[in-house]
């Protein structure tokens, strides 16, 4: 799944071909990007103009979808970390919403990005807690937090107990307004979650980041603050979704303790970030995308949707682990996080790990 | 016939050839070293023999037998038992449990828990320890006990020496000694030259992957081996790099 | 009066948490795979049980159906699912380089377990409904022994019983057969264990039919004393798994111990706040995390 030079100089070398040459990205990457944007400027300039509110507010979903899918796969793809717990902060993000909107008075843009903070603030203290755990049992552990996140929220009865709470943020404001407002927030936030993913990726943090995921004990003998990465990782991706958490509750317009944290808010994110392609920018787009059409293709078919996903998701992890975009990469690299060496000669051979 | 018959073999790590067309034969009860410095292919070889890394051709055969596509734990079964580098012993076990997986094959003959504690008195006492607690020595005596539980139609011993007091290893290969006196067809990978030709009837000599030296063990000149074993060509011997 | 029922409640539903972590644990003690499919397992289980006496089977004779049946699915679940997975990060069930790092192998079978999961929760939906529903017992689960002014559950004793004993037999099998010496031997080293004639595969095969067989029996008690669901198997995945951190990786005799500290926590909580037993029984597997992150009971080598 690592790009084979992930640890490689960050800068190409100046230098004549005394050493080999190391590029990241190429014009695969431009063309792409230039597509990249080019659906960006559609969606913000062209699509609100020609689709009807329910189709924005379904759109809304599938960038909150991208937003979970990408922010998991930080953890997963990046961290190295299974959870199947992101469903606290997507709750701890839709309360926070609403409370911030409705009881402090917050402008809602800016109570979805606190929201977020929120979601950082709560994940931080908790990093410690189920960092105790490791591999499958870190999977486990994080979603008995989430459990309690969510018995604790029906304890309190300012958050509505068993029933939730409804957003009176937007009373009185025009609903094509506002669906009009959700949509083009959510879309600059998605923009920015992807972006801002990529950056840390690409950056120094990011490489020991995948230092860590590749061989934990070597990174941290290279010196690599291992725990001080995966902690930064695990609020970093909690904060994303908590952020997704908000935007769900601003357009469904509340949440209830049972659906903001359910499970399958997890279940997705894996779908996602499994079928598009675990450890790349790329493949959560791709899998979100692809769960939100079959969300609206197989919504007649009622339960067995999730039926055909679980399987779907088992059969790609054993038949196609890289994803649907590992399929496609090596061709095309939208966002360039690996570089790729060219030696210089064949006979700058690597040394033989043979006969020990 | 021999017990077993090597021929042509091939082993790649990806783009590397390791084992470069090597060919050997063990006859009934002989004990043959193979030689060479790091990186040789003689742990390669070890594991295509031992079905651990399957080669990409040649044939192995085992009394006649073709072994050579069947995975590590059917080998065992049919009597190709190997004593593998870093020892392997399980940690969680006890000595006397890691000795008796030698017994999972089922495989009849002469070995059994008596003879091995006979042999290792040091073993016999340790025998309700963990195998985690135990020295290297300590490992390398119970890894030998383990695979001769197995009845070996052929023993392979990978590298016994490695990381070992030189008190100690001559220790060891006393025991060796004693079992290839015993009738056991033994291949040994041996570092240590001395070593090697104390317990071995021939020596073969592998540099890069290929055989460069075939020779009895027996008033074999030391600085011969060493020669081959880092390729110095002198005189009439073939150029290894050659070819 | 209250507070001592609640206390042998709570010990006897720790027989039931016992029984329901003990194939988790074997599971990963043998493998490093956690499988989060455990809980949905044995609420099918429960099902498949229920459907059996449904058809006019009696229990007993349904459990000896659904319990090797299980076996059987456990084997094919691990030769068909698991073992590709943890094939696929080039780690475990083969032969050679046993020494490879740990850590990101984990993520295939953790991600298979997870489908399974989701894929067989709403399967059971939608065969069963999201109904609750309870397997009969013929009065069973509602009869009592006086115990001075208590009155014990037969049920619940019958179950701590079962777990008692699965857990004496299981330790038995590892210590003293040849099989489970495999077993261990395969769980520390797989590729040293092939070298001694030892197929991982197969083993693995084994320890899950073995693990699925538990956790089938833990699955049919759960129905008789409980109403059950097809979303239920999630609760029974984190009450086994608490059972297991609690009580100290790697130690079955600990799983009990963590399984009755489980069952108190929560019948004590329910005792103070009829809302809050399954979170007071969070809240305490939370507070060992922090304060014995080894459990009561851990193990200085692990099995």
């Amino acid at each position: 799944m690592s790009g084979p030079a992930a640890v490689a100089p960050s800068t190409p070398p100046a230098t004549p071909p005394t050493a080999p040459t190391v590029t990241r990205g190429g014009r695969g990457s431009w063309v792409g990007g230039g597509a990249m944007l080019l659906v960006v400027v559609l969606l913000a300039a062209v699509v609100p103009y020609a689709v009807t509110l329910g189709a924005l507010s379904s759109l809304v979903m599938l960038f909150a979808l991208v937003i979970l899918g990408t922010t998991w796969n930080l953890l997963a793809g990046y961290g190295g970390m299974v959870s199947v717990g992101q469903q606290a902060y997507v709750g701890v993000g839709g309360y926070a919403l609403i409370q911030l909107a409705d009881a402090v008075g917050a402008p809602p843009w800016a109570a979805v990005l606190a929201a977020g903070l929120v979601g950082a603030a709560i994940a931080l203290p908790t990093s410690y807690l189920v960092f105790r755990l490791a591999g499958g049992y870190f999977a486990i552990g994080t979603w008995v937090v989430a459990e309690v996140f969510r018995l604790v929220t029906m304890q309190i009865d300012g958050l509505g107990g068993g029933t939730g709470l409804s957003l009176s943020a937007f009373r009185g404001t025009d609903r094509v307004e506002r669906v009009a407002f959700v949509y083009w927030f959510a879309l600059a936030l998605m923009v920015a979650v992807v972006l801002g993913t990529y950056l840390l990726m690409r950056s120094r943090v990011g490489l020991g980041l995948t230092a860590i995921r590749d061989d934990r004990v070597a990174a941290s003998s290279l010196g690599v603050a291992v725990d001080r990465g995966r902690r930064l990782v695990y609020v970093a991706g909690s904060a994303g979704a908590a952020l997704a958490g908000a935007l769900i509750a601003l357009s469904t317009l509340g949440v209830t303790p049972g659906s903001i944290y359910s499970v399958n808010w997890t279940a997705a994110m894996i779908f996602i970030v499994v079928v598009g392609g675990i450890g790349t920018i790329e493949g959560p787009i791709v899998g979100a995308v692809l769960y939100w059409v079959l969300q609206q293709a197989l919504a007649p078919l009622g339960t067995w949707y999730l039926v055909v996903l679980g399987a779907v998701a088992v059969a790609v992890v054993l038949l196609a682990p890289r994803g649907l975009w590992g399929l496609a990469a090596g061709r095309y690299q939208l966002f360039p996080t690996t570089h790729h060496v060219r030696p210089l000669a064949a006979s700058a051979t690597v040394a033989p790990r043979t006969g020990r | 016939m021999s017990v077993l018959e090597v021929t042509g073999l091939e082993v790649r790590y990806g783009d590397l050839t390791a084992v470069d067309g090597v060919a050997l034969s063990l006859a009934e009860g002989e004990t043959l070293a193979v030689l060479g410095a790091n990186g040789a292919g003689k742990s390669t070889l070890l594991a295509a023999l031992a079905g651990t890394h399957l080669p990409t051709s040649g044939t192995v055969l085992l009394d006649g037998e073709p072994v050579t596509r069947l995975p590590a734990h059917r080998r065992v079964r049919r009597g190709i038992v190997l004593v593998p580098e870093g020892r392997r012993i399980f940690g969680s076990l006890t000595v006397e449990e890691n000795l008796l997986m030698g017994r999972f094959p089922k495989r009849a003959g002469p070995w059994h828990l008596r003879a091995v504690y006979d042999m290792f008195p040091l073993v016999a006492e340790m025998k309700d320890r963990r195998g985690s607690v135990l020295s290297g020595g300590q490992q390398q005596a119970v890894a030998i006990g383990r695979a001769l539980l197995a009845n070996p139609r052929v023993l392979l011993l990978d590298e016994v020496s490695l990381g070992l007091a030189p008190t100690v290893v001559t220790q060891l290969y006393d025991a060796v000694r004693r079992i290839t006196a015993e009738g056991t067809t033994v291949l040994v990978v041996e570092q240590d030259l001395d070593q090697a030709l104390r317990v071995a009837d021939r020596v073969q000599c592998l540099l890069g992957g290929r055989t460069v030296l075939e020779a009895q063990a027996a008033g074999l000149d030391r600085d011969t081996v060493a020669d081959a074993y880092f390729g110095i060509t002198r005189g009439s011997r073939t150029d290894p790099t050659e070819a | 009066m209250d507070w001592l029922n609640a206390g042998v409640q709570g010990v006897l539903l720790g027989g039931q948490y016992a029984l329901l972590a003990c194939g988790l644990s074997l599971i990963f003690g043998v493998m490093r795979i956690v499988n989060l499919a455990h809980g949905v397992l044995a609420v099918l289980a429960a099902y498949l049980s229920l459907v059996l006496v449904e058809q006019g089977l009696p229990l007993w004779l349904a459990v000896v159906v659904v319990v090797p049946v299980f076996a059987a699915l456990g084997y094919a679940v691990q030769r068909g699912l698991f073992n590709p997975a943890l094939a696929q990060v080039g780690g475990g069930a083969r032969g050679g380089s046993g020494g490879g790092s740990r850590g990101a192998g984990e993520l295939a079978p953790l991600l298979v377990s997870f489908g399974v999961a989701v894929a067989l929760t709403n399967l059971l939906q939608v065969v069963f409904s999201a109904d609750t529903r309870k397997i009969p017992t013929g009065g069973l689960a509602s009869a009592g022994l006086p115990l001075g002014d208590l009155s014990v559950g037969v049920l619940p004793l019958i179950t701590l019983a079962v777990a008692v004993a699965v857990i004496a037999a299981v330790q038995l099998f590892l210590a003293r057969t040849a099989t489970g010496r495999a077993m261990r031997a395969v769980a520390d080293d797989a590729g040293a264990a092939a070298m001694m004639g030892v197929d991982p595969k197969h083993m693995y095969a084994v320890a899950t039919a073995l693990a699925f067989a538990t956790l089938a029996l833990a699955g049919v008690f759960v129905g008789m004393s409980t109403q059950f669901s097809s979303g239920y198997g999630d609760l029974v995945l984190l009450f086994a798994f608490e059972a297991v951190i609690i009580g100290g990786l790697g130690s079955l005799w600990g799983t009990l111990a963590g399984g009755v500290v489980l069952g108190l926590a929560q019948t004590i909580g329910a005792q103070i706040d009829p809302q809050s037993g399954v979170l007071a029984g969070h809240l305490v597997f939370l507070a060992v995390l922090v304060v014995r992150p080894g459990g009561l009971m851990p193990r200085s080598v692990p099995a």
